[in-house]
């Protein structure tokens, strides 16, 4: 008899998650990671037989969810979603064999770890609401204790799980209340229902269930302004669970997106994808320009998760805007770009964070600041995180450079169309995505110039030495292959497109191009990024070998000109703000910086200064501007609603009285 | 118009050769160019040539810190520039191998990103404040760029560089539109901001404090100064070329045979030449502008580019 | 109509005409200098360092560059960085505070290397002798490779010995 995979992923969720919860604290760590392993890899084979098949993979029992039945249906749409979840999965649980510290090797998180993997799994397997939602809910809290391991130990974690905790909620009563509009006009509550049913719904019910849902799966996925979570709960997230958080969580907020909007509406109104197209710029401007002035080096990579939420949400809301306007296969287009910077996202994402993981367990830092000069101490981590940031930065021949461009594409063929909003809506994409492709460069270039590169800056970073192998060889797993898409796209770009035909319609005729080559037919553009990759290596050989044979004989290693000073420190290095304090100025009204200068005066003059001391910081704007504002009126609402009530059983009667004759007036 | 295997290979040859010779003296004839307007003899147009050879055999020099970061940087600034060179039709459009005009954004960035990284590995400040300084320009500029070359290619319905070229080539009419001509200008600018001429920043200046590109390359000494500065030098004439055949494409070969082939490359010097003329001259009365009011050319940049894709639309 | 002159045209073209004035090769160069010459191949660089100067001498240095001298068109520059550079071109009398920085600027030239005093004060001491700042003359602390007196020489005599350099 042929095994179910989605169950046996289940299975080995469950198990992995028993066992980590009733072995010795030795056992527990290598049976949750390993059973976690299991677990992907169940799931990965399932994802890739359904992407190379057409018959979706069902499982369905009713005797786990009573009343409305587990059930699961994997589609090719979905398998994309969890063949990159479930390598990322992979990577994680082999790097946190060896990753130590970090109350990760709890008992609370030996069990909750395999159920995160899982539930990452298995929620684009979900067909029905109750499902979903179980699975769903089931991952928030999976992954809010996981960011609180360590809570005890810093008070910031606390704080972030509590914003975590809050938005998470927030979100998945709005996915709820979306979902539940749905299926009361459905009668059903599965998906497909839901779908068959969808076209003659009125346009409110269409319109407000998809904001609605918007607005949970956005918050998910991080999109601004519901980001703010982000770049606190995915930094202090302990090591594998903020690779898995960042590369694979966020994106289920992407998979909801599309699955409500172009599966199960059908798509939309032109202003909808307007919508999405402009919460995703926004989310890329925002994210790359905090990202790009970040100091600490995983919010530096949380905001930049939002950066690249951002442009696959403009990549889906392009997808969108195409089909609303009856181009089918520019829609094709864009999803596929979309959907392949999702892929390669949680490919370089994973790699980064685990590696930015490794890089604060060998030197107790995530400080920039106080970190530098890894490259050399720590080679084999020091080239995964370069490669991971060269992949993020778009170039070539790594997997970023492919779905970037494919990106630009998408756009530029969609301008020609008469239609005056894609007319506007396409080259403000485009400059959004250059505008954000040059500042995830600046700030990648200071992530590893200031991060790994030049002379040690603290004394734990001088002394750092290589991690366990185990740890590199998860985060290598990931670089390798941004690597192996990157010079061979074909590998993946055939499921990709199966993938988005899934929901743009698998009769739209294929418009990309095949084999070594990414691009349209029609000698429309094309890149070969495996020609490139080719040439790269021969001109580096062929220029090396000149300077080899050209160069004076000897290469004197001296101290760095530093204009005759007498000694150089790490002191004197440019630093991580200094880096980033062009942006600052040049985009002031939109991050507004706070500058804090104390200066403490003589009692004997007040014109000469005893000690200055000058603070800058860079909050998130919308942080204080809109959520610490919302909180503040919340409060003070609570504090004058606390008069209502004052003990006496008589006004209790009366507002029961008054309720009462409210609904009667309502319903009557 | 089929183009054997062998002559694609013999033309992005002779492109690689040519660029590599012609780049340099590109330099000093702008040099010369400038000393002349200001009254002096200056150095012969080969000068930069004849610095290139000296610096060849001079010794190596690598900071304290450095990793092999610094080492392999010069090489890959010369590489990538030389790729772009083969695979890009610039005498010759038999030179294209999937040539994208989006691609070549990209190729440029991966010099410019080693160049700043090598900078920081110098662990000096100097290095650093020239890193950050040419990454906010070409970050800056990156917009105006790209939605420059969106203009360029929505008329012909292709980013691929060959098509634009021939499309362009049998419709004349293309040439003087409005869009492209504001595309162009903010082309031109964005050239000059990425190459780091005036007045965006100054490559002759000797004050640490006020460079931008120069702070970076500070440490470099021997062959690989000598390499950063002909893959610099090369940059800028890649630039050029392009910009030129994009917006006089006439001259360039379309079809295989020597006789196309010397057309295409004489046409391209001079349009090389003639636009290095033209910045040398402008340049000389020009100040540098202060770092933070770079960002309102590059502004100015991308408004002209916006308008091009604009026009492009309103005007069909 | 008037702006368009014939005198006025050809005036901005006689305005670029150089106006410098030719300098000589030196007379005689000493072996060391001519070894420097061959190695330098055209070219010159220069990293010029101030050891304890009264300024005359930069104020001859800066007219070197003027339209009148021109000294690039023989191939010598002045470089910021001295990684770039084939020597060091040094004035003043070596003081005490500066003396560590020669030296560190002196290391950081590439190898091999000229060194050239400039003006009395680098060859010895000049009005600054015997000062209680003072270290001693440029040739006490690096081996010098060319010397060009003059309290401050001028700028056609610095030209003059620098080509002895450059080979040009």
């Amino acid at each position: 008899m042929k095994i179910n995979l989605l169950a046996l992923t289940s299975i080995l969720g469950m198990a992995g998650a028993i066992a980590g919860a009733i072995t010795t604290q030795k056992l527990r760590k290598w049976l949750s990671s390993l059973f976690g392993i299991a677990t992907c890899v169940s799931g990965l084979v399932a994802a890739i037989e359904v992407l190379h098949s057409n018959h979706p993979m069902i499982f369905q029992s009713n005797k786990i969810l009573v009343l409305s039945g587990y059930s699961l249906q994997l589609d090719r749409f979905g398998a994309l979603f969890v063949a990159s979840g479930a390598v990322v999965g992979i990577a994680s649980m082999i790097f946190r064999l060896g990753y130590s510290g970090h109350g990760l090797a709890s008992r609370t998180a030996s069990f909750v770890l395999p159920l995160f993997v899982m539930t990452l799994l298995l929620v684009p397997a979900a067909t029905n609401v109750t499902t979903f939602l179980f699975l769903w809910e089931i991952m928030a809290i999976a992954s809010l204790l996981l960011v609180l391991v360590d809570h005890r130990k810093r008070p910031e974690v606390s704080n972030a799980g509590q914003w975590y905790g809050v938005m998470t909620h927030l979100g998945a009563a709005s996915i709820l209340i979306g979902f539940v509009l749905l299926a009361i006009y459905a009668k059903s509550q599965s998906f497909a229902s839901m779908e068959a049913t969808a076209h003659h719904l009125p346009s409110w019910v269409r319109t407000s269930s998809f904001f609605l849902l918007l607005i949970g799966f956005g918050s998910k996925a991080g999109l601004v302004p519901l980001h703010v979570w982000l770049p606190k709960a995915h930094p202090e997230a302990p090591g594998p669970v903020s690779a898995l958080m960042s590369a694979a969580m966020v994106n289920l907020g992407l998979y909801g997106v599309v699955r409500v909007g172009l599966g199960i509406l059908g798509g939309g109104p032109t202003w909808w994808w307007l919508t999405v197209m402009a919460l995703g710029a926004l989310s890329a401007m925002f994210g790359s320009l905090h990202s790009a002035t970040s100091t600490d080096l995983k919010r530096l990579l949380a905001y930049s998760t939002t950066d690249n939420i951002g442009l696959m949400f403009l990549g889906v809301g392009a997808a969108g805007l195409f089909q609303s306007t009856g181009h089918q296969s520019l829609a094709l287009i864009a999803l596929v770009a979309a959907l392949l910077h999702m892929a390669f996202h949680a490919l370089f994402k994973g790699s980064l964070f685990l590696s930015a993981s490794s890089l604060q367990q060998a030197t107790g830092s995530r400080d920039l600041d106080s970190l530098g000069g890894l490259l050399s101490k720590m080679p084999v981590t020091g080239t995964i995180f370069l490669i991971g940031s060269l992949s993020i930065a778009a170039l070539p021949p790594l997997c970023g450079f492919v779905s970037e461009w494919l990106l630009l594409q998408s756009m530029l063929h969609g301008l020609p169309s008469s239609n005056p909003s894609l007319a506007i809506a396409m080259p403000v994409g485009v400059g959004v995505l250059a505008l954000t492709g040059g500042l995830t460069a600046l700030t990648f270039v200071k992530a590893v110039g200031i991060g790994i590169l030049g002379q040690a800056r603290s004394k734990p970073a001088n002394d750092a030495h290589e991690v366990r192998p185990t740890m590199w060889v998860g985060a290598g797993l990931l670089s390798a292959m941004c690597f192996l898409f990157g010079v061979a796209p074909f590998l993946v770009i055939p499921s990709v497109i199966n993938s988005s035909k899934e929901l743009i319609g698998t009769n739209v005729a294929n418009p990309l191009v095949g084999g070594w080559q990414v691009g349209l037919l029609g000698n429309q553009g094309a890149i070969e990024p495996g020609l490139l990759a080719f040439l790269i290596v021969v001109f580096v050989a062929i220029i090396g070998g000149l300077r080899k044979l050209i160069q004076a004989p000897s290469v004197r290693r001296a101290e760095a000109w530093g204009c005759g000073r007498e000694t150089q420190t790490s002191r004197m290095e440019y630093t991580a703000t200094s880096f980033g304090e062009p942006v600052v100025r040049v985009f002031e009204d939109v991050l507004s910086p706070s500058h804090n200068l104390d200066a403490s005066q003589l009692s004997e003059s007040r014109y000469y200064v005893e000690a200055a001391h000058f603070h800058t910081s860079l909050d998130d704007a919308f942080e204080r501007r809109l959520y610490r504002q919302a909180a503040a009126g919340l409060r003070w609402w609570g504090s004058n609603a606390r008069r209502l009530p004052n003990g006496s059983i008589h006004r209790y009667l009366m507002f029961g009285m008054v309720a009462l004759v409210v609904v009667l007036v309502a319903l009557g | 118009m089929h183009w054997t295997l062998l002559s694609r290979l013999s033309i992005s040859t002779l492109q690689i050769v040519g660029i590599a010779v012609g780049s340099p003296l590109l330099l000093g004839l702008m040099r010369k160019i400038r000393c002349r307007i200001e009254g002096r003899v200056g150095p012969p147009i080969a000068q930069p040539l004849i610095e290139i050879r000296k610096l060849a055999k001079r010794e190596r020099i690598r900071p304290e810190y450095s990793s092999w970061i610094f080492t392999v940087a010069p090489i890959v600034l010369v590489a990538t520039t030389l790729i772009l060179v083969a695979i890009t039709p610039i005498f010759s459009t038999g030179s294209s191998w999937s040539a994208d005009l989006f691609a070549v954004v990209f190729l440029l960035l991966i010099g410019s990103v080693s160049v700043a990284l090598s900078a920081l590995d110098t662990g000096t400040a100097f290095g650093g404040m020239g890193a950050s300084r040419a990454m906010t320009v070409g970050a800056l500029a990156e917009p105006a760029l790209l939605v420059a070359l969106l203009a360029l290619s929505v008329p012909a319905g292709s980013s691929n560089i060959t098509t634009i070229l021939v499309r362009s080539l049998y419709n004349p009419e293309w040439l003087v539109t409005p869009e492209r001509l504001l595309a162009l200008a903010a082309f031109l600018i964005v050239i000059v901001a990425e190459s780091g001429r005036l007045p965006v920043d100054n490559p002759t200046t000797h004050l640490e404090l006020t460079m931008i590109h120069e702070a970076m390359i500070l440490e470099y000494s021997g062959i690989d100064l000598a390499l950063v500065k002909l893959g610099e030098s090369m940059r800028l004439v890649f630039m050029l070329a392009l910009f030129g055949n994009l917006f006089i494409p006439w001259g360039i070969a379309t079809r295989p045979g020597p006789i196309y082939l010397v057309i295409g490359m004489l046409s391209t010097a001079a349009k090389v030449v003639g636009l290095g003329t033209l910045i040398a001259t402008v340049e000389v009365g020009m100040a540098k502008l202060r770092l933070f009011r770079v960002p309102e050319l590059m502004a100015g940049a991308f408004v002209l580019s916006v308008l091009a894709v604009v026009s492009s639309l309103v005007v069909r | 109509m008037m702006f368009l002159s014939i005198e006025r045209i050809t005036g901005i073209f006689k305005d670029f005409r150089p106006k410098s004035i030719s300098v000589p090769f030196p007379s005689e160069v000493t072996p060391g200098v001519q070894e420097a010459s061959r190695r330098n191949r055209g070219s010159l660089q220069l990293r010029h360092l101030d050891a304890g100067s009264c300024n005359g001498c930069e104020m001859e240095i800066a007219s070197m560059t003027s339209p009148i001298y021109d000294v690039e068109r023989f191939g010598i520059k002045l470089e910021a960085s001295p990684r770039h550079c084939d020597g060091l071109l040094v004035t003043g009398p070596v003081t005490r505070n500066m003396s560590g920085p020669l030296l560190k600027t002196y290391e950081a030239v590439p190898q091999p290397r000229v060194v050239v005093a400039l003006g009395d004060c680098a060859l010895d001491c000049g009005v600054f002798k015997g000062a209680y700042g003072v270290e001693g003359t440029l040739g006490d602390i690096l081996p010098v490779d060319l010397e060009i007196p003059g309290c401050p020489p001028e700028p056609a005599s610095i030209i003059t010995a620098l080509r002895g350099l450059v080979g040009r």
